[in-house]
C-alpha cells in the first residue's frame, strides 16, 4: 500500500494492485522529473526522506481518503535517491465504484503529499543546485 | 538538558550534518528551540517555513520538550 524506495517505480505493477471487481474506476497519478525549471535545464533531482515520519504521514493521507470517498484501494509509492529527466518520482493509484471519487481522491492525495510528507528534492542544474520550495 | 536534533533537506546543509546537539533549559518549548536555532543558524530564518517534528509528528510551538524525544527539523517539503 505504501512504499518509499530507491528502486525505479513500475506504474503498471502498482496500478494492477488496486483493481477490484467492485471498482468501475481506477485513477493513477504519475509524477515525473521535468527537464526544465524556470528556463534552467535540470540535470537530475535528488530526493531524500525522513522515512518513519513519511510513512506515518502517507498513512494519514490514505486514512483521510478512505473517510472522505468510497474508495476500494489506495496505493502510494514514492522514489528517493537520484532521478534523471523522465524518471518516475511518485505513483498514486486509487480505485472506486465511479470515476468522480477516484479523480477527487487521487488529487487530494498528491496535493496533501506535497504539503505534509517529509520528502525533499534538490534540483541539480548544469551550473548549480537548489532545494525546491525552501526559499520564498 | 542536551537534545539531539535530526536535520533534513536544506537544514542538513545549513548545520553541515545529519544531526547536531543543542543545550536547552528544562521545560523549554518548541518555540524556545526555534529561537535558539534562528540565532545559531540565521539562514534558517530565510526559509519559507521551519516545522519541528517530535517523535514523527508535527508539533505546535507551545509543546514542551522532555529531552528524550526524537526531534527533527522539517524545512519546506517538496515530494511528488
Amino acid at each position: 500500500m505504501i512504499k518509499i524506495t530507491e528502486y525505479p517505480l513500475n506504474p503498471d505493477d502498482i496500478t494492477s494492485t488496486v483493481f477490484s471487481d467492485e471498482a468501475g474506476a481506477v485513477n493513477v497519478f504519475i509524477g515525473t522529473v521535468r527537464a526544465t525549471t524556470k528556463h534552467k535545464r535540470v540535470v537530475r533531482l535528488e530526493f531524500e526522506t525522513y522515512l518513519n515520519m513519511a510513512i506515518k504521514e502517507i498513512e494519514k493521507i490514505i486514512e483521510t481518503v478512505k473517510q472522505k470517498w468510497p474508495v476500494h484501494h489506495v496505493v502510494i509509492h514514492h522514489r528517493i535517491g537520484a532521478l534523471t529527466v523522465g524518471e518516475i518520482a511518485v505513483v498514486i493509484a486509487v480505485s472506486s465504484p465511479h470515476r468522480k471519487e477516484a479523480f477527487a481522491a487521487c488529487q487530494y492525495a498528491i496535493d496533501t503529499l506535497k504539503e505534509t510528507v517529509p520528502i525533499w528534492k534538490k534540483e541539480v542544474f548544469e551550473d548549480g543546485e537548489e532545494w525546491v520550495s525552501a526559499h520564498p | 538538558m542536551e537534545v539531539e536534533i535530526l536535520a533534513f533537506g536544506i537544514t542538513r546543509d545549513i548545520v553541515e550534518g545529519d544531526s547536531f546537539k543543542v543545550s536547552l533549559e528544562e521545560g523549554a518549548s518548541v518555540s524556545v528551540l526555534k529561537e535558539l536555532l534562528y540565532k545559531a543558524y540565521p539562514k534558517m530564518k530565510q526559509l519559507n517555513s521551519l516545522r519541528i517534528a517530535v517523535d514523527n509528528e508535527y508539533v505546535d510551538e507551545g509543546v514542551v520538550l522532555q529531552g528524550n524525544e526524537e526531534i527533527a527539523l522539517i524545512p519546506p517539503v517538496s515530494g511528488g
